[in-house]
C-alpha cells in the first residue's frame, strides 16, 4: 500500500513530463531528422537561397497557423482563413489603390498605412461575425466558419471579377520592402512570425486572458462557473485568428506584387494541418505557438524537400497526409502508454 | 450566530411545485446534512441559495441581512460558495491555476499585467497544506485522484473566504481511501468555522461528518434534527416516505 502512496506522488522525471513529453517535442525531432534526410537527399537542401525560401514560404502558413491553434485551442475550429487571407490581401491592394491616387498619397507611407489598416480593418469584422454567430448564437464553429470561407471567397471573385489586383501606387516599393524584405538577409516575414509566436506565447502563458483560452477548451462549464468572460474570449480568438490570416495576407500580396482572386485557395488545410501535427488537440485545451511553428515548417521542409529530389510533386499531398495522421497516431500511443 | 436563514421558501417550474415552505437555520461552522431521493427538492433548494435561480416565494437572511440573488456571482460576493459534483475543474490546467481560476493575481511589468505564477503558487500550496491534502499546486489536475480534485474544488472555495459552502454529492465517485479524505476536508473547514450543507445520498458520510440532518420529499422538509438524535433507519424511512414526519 505504501508502495502505492509513493509511485503516486512520485515527480516524473524531466524527460517524462513538460515540454519534452508535448507532441511539439516530438515533432520538432522529427523535423530534425526529415531535414537531414532531406540534405543528403538534395544537398542543395541546405544552400542559403533554398533556406530562405523555405523560412519565406512556411511563415506566411505558421503565421495564420497561429491564429488556427487559438482556436483550436478553445476547442473550435477556423476554416475560413485561406478566404480571409486573399479578401484582405485584395482589400489592401484596392484600397491601396485609390489611396494613392487620393490626397494621402502626397505623404510617403500614409496611403500605404491606410491601405493596410483598412485591409486588416475588414479581416477584424470577419472575425467579428465568426466570433459572435459562435459565442454569442452558440452556431457550430465548422458550420459558421465554413460559411464564412464560401462568403469571404466569393467576395474575393466578385470584387475583382475574377482577374488579379496588382500593387500600384506611389507606396509599392515601400510596401514591397516592408511585406517582402529582409533584414541582415532574414526575410521578413520570418522575423514577423517569430515576433507574433513569442507575443501569443507571452499572451497564453502570462496573461488571465489566454489562461482563460485553455480553461475553455478543458472545461467550458468550469470556466463559466469560474466566471470566466467566455463569449468575449471565444469572440476574441476568431478575431485574433482573422487578424492573422489577414496580416498573412498582407505579406504574401507583397511578395507577389500582385494578387489573384484565388489567393491562397485551400490553404486552411494547410494551416489546421500544421496546427495538428505540432501538436494542437482538436478537442480542446492543448496547443500552443511552438507547435504552430514547427508543425508549418515540418510541411514546407517535406514539400520542398520532394522538390528538390525530384520526388512526383503530386505525392506532396498523400505524405503530408500520412504525416497528419502519424503525428496524431504517435501522440495517442504516447497518452495510452503514460495514461495520460 | 446563525449565518443563513431560509422562512418559507417555495420555487415552482410551471405547474410543478418543487418547493414549498422550506424553513431552514444554520450557524457558522456548522455542517448540515441535506438528504432526500432524487426529485425531493435538495437541488432545487441549493440552487436557491447558491444564487443559480431566485426562489418563487420566501425570504432569505444571510449574515443578519435579507439577501435576493439574481446570479451566482451576487451569492458568492456575500460568501456562498458551491462545489459542484462534477467539480467543474479545467483538467488541462495546473492546481494552482484551477484554484484561481477568474481569480488569477497579477503583477504590473511596464504597462503590462501579467500573471504572478509564484504568487498563485505559493498560495494555493499553503491553502493544500492548510487542508492537509497532498495536492501539489503545480500539477496537472488530469494527474490527480478524485480526492485530489475534490482538494482542488474546496481550496477554490478558501480562496474566496467563504462562509458557507455547499457540496453536491463530493463523495459520490470516489475510492473507499478518498472518502475518508474529503470528510476530512469537511471537518477543516467546520473547525474554520465555515458552515457546509453537504447533500449526498451516502448514509455514512452524513452520519459520520455532520452536525445536523435535513431531509426532504416531495419539496418539502420532512425533519431537521441533531445527528446525535437521529438514526440511518429513520432517515431511510422519511427518505421513502415511510415515515411521514420526525
Amino acid at each position: 500500500m505504501a508502495n502505492v502512496i509513493s509511485s503516486d506522488m512520485r515527480r516524473p522525471a524531466w524527460y517524462a513530463g513538460g515540454f519534452f513529453a508535448s507532441q511539439t517535442a516530438y515533432v520538432s525531432g522529427a523535423l530534425a531528422i526529415i531535414v537531414i534526410i532531406m540534405a543528403a537527399l538534395a544537398p542543395v537542401f541546405l544552400s542559403l537561397g533554398n533556406l530562405i525560401n523555405v523560412a519565406t514560404n512556411f511563415s506566411y502558413i505558421a503565421i495564420v497557423s497561429l491564429g488556427a491553434t487559438l482556436v483550436i485551442l478553445t476547442a473550435g475550429i477556423d476554416l475560413s482563413v485561406g478566404s480571409v487571407m486573399a479578401l484582405t490581401a485584395i482589400l489592401t491592394a484596392l484600397l491601396l489603390r485609390w489611396t494613392s491616387a487620393s490626397p494621402l498619397g502626397a505623404v510617403p507611407g500614409l496611403a500605404m498605412s491606410v491601405a493596410v489598416l483598412g485591409g486588416l480593418l475588414s479581416a477584424c469584422g470577419i472575425g467579428l461575425i465568426n466570433g459572435l454567430l459562435i459565442a454569442r448564437l452558440e452556431l457550430t464553429p465548422f458550420v459558421t466558419t465554413l460559411g464564412m470561407l464560401s462568403v469571404a471567397r466569393g467576395l474575393c471573385y466578385a470584387i475583382t471579377r475574377g482577374a488579379g489586383v496588382a500593387i500600384t501606387g506611389g507606396d509599392a516599393d515601400l510596401f514591397s520592402s516592408l511585406t517582402d524584405g529582409d533584414i541582415l538577409g532574414v526575410p521578413l516575414p520570418l522575423i514577423y512570425l517569430l515576433i507574433l509566436a513569442a507575443g501569443m506565447g507571452v499572451f497564453l502563458h502570462h496573461t488571465a486572458s489566454g489562461r482563460y483560452v485553455f480553461a475553455l477548451g478543458g472545461n467550458e462549464r468550469a470556466a463559466r462557473l469560474a466566471g470566466v468572460p467566455v463569449a468575449r474570449i471565444k469572440t476574441g480568438v476568431y478575431v485574433a485568428s482573422a487578424l492573422l490570416a489577414g496580416f498573412a495576407g498582407i505579406l504574401m500580396a507583397g511578395w507577389l506584387g500582385s494578387v489573384p482572386a484565388n489567393l491562397a485557395q485551400g490553404y486552411e488545410l494547410r494551416i489546421i494541418a500544421a496546427a495538428v501535427i505540432g501538436g494542437a488537440n482538436l478537442s480542446g485545451g492543448i496547443g500552443g505557438p511552438s507547435g504552430a511553428v514547427v508543425g508549418a515548417a515540418l510541411i514546407e521542409v517535406i514539400r520542398n524537400g520532394l522538390v528538390l529530389a525530384r520526388v512526383d510533386t503530386y505525392w506532396q499531398d498523400t505524405l503530408v497526409g500520412v504525416i497528419i495522421i502519424a503525428a496524431v497516431v504517435v501522440d495517442r500511443l504516447r497518452s495510452r502508454r503514460t495514461g495520460s | 450566530m446563525t449565518l443563513l436563514t431560509l422562512d418559507a421558501i417555495g420555487r415552482s417550474f410551471g405547474a410543478i411545485q418543487a418547493l414549498a415552505g422550506v424553513d431552514l437555520s444554520i450557524a457558522a461552522g456548522e455542517v448540515v446534512g441535506l438528504m432526500g431521493d432524487n426529485g425531493a427538492g435538495k437541488s432545487t433548494l441549493a440552487k436557491i441559495i447558491a444564487g443559480n435561480f431566485p426562489p418563487s416565494s420566501g425570504t432569505m437572511m444571510f449574515d443578519g441581512q435579507q439577501v435576493a440573488f439574481a446570479r451566482p456571482v451576487d451569492a458568492r460576493a456575500v460568501g456562498i460558495e458551491v462545489v459542484y459534483q462534477d467539480l467543474a475543474l479545467a483538467d488541462n490546467l495546473s492546481a494552482a491555476a484551477n484554484v484561481f481560476l477568474g481569480r488569477e493575481l497579477h503583477r504590473r511589468i511596464g504597462p503590462f499585467l501579467l500573471l504572478d505564477h509564484s504568487a498563485m503558487q505559493q498560495r494555493a500550496t499553503a491553502l493544500f497544506r492548510e487542508l492537509k491534502s497532498e495536492t501539489r499546486a503545480e500539477d496537472l489536475v488530469r494527474q490527480m485522484s478524485g480526492g485530489q480534485r475534490q482538494a482542488v474544488a474546496i481550496a477554490r472555495t478558501r480562496l474566496a473566504d467563504a462562509r458557507l459552502i455547499i457540496m453536491d454529492e463530493p463523495t459520490a465517485a470516489i475510492s473507499v481511501r478518498q472518502v475518508a479524505e474529503v470528510l476530512a476536508l469537511i471537518g477543516r473547514l467546520r473547525e474554520a468555522g465555515i458552515a457546509v450543507i453537504l447533500i449526498s445520498h451516502r448514509m455514512p458520510d452524513i452520519f459520520e461528518t455532520c452536525d445536523r440532518v435535513v431531509v426532504m420529499r416531495r419539496g418539502r422538509k420532512v425533519a431537521d434534527k441533531p445527528i446525535a438524535a437521529s438514526s440511518p433507519q429513520e432517515v431511510t424511512g422519511l427518505i421513502t416516505g415511510a415515515l411521514e414526519t420526525a
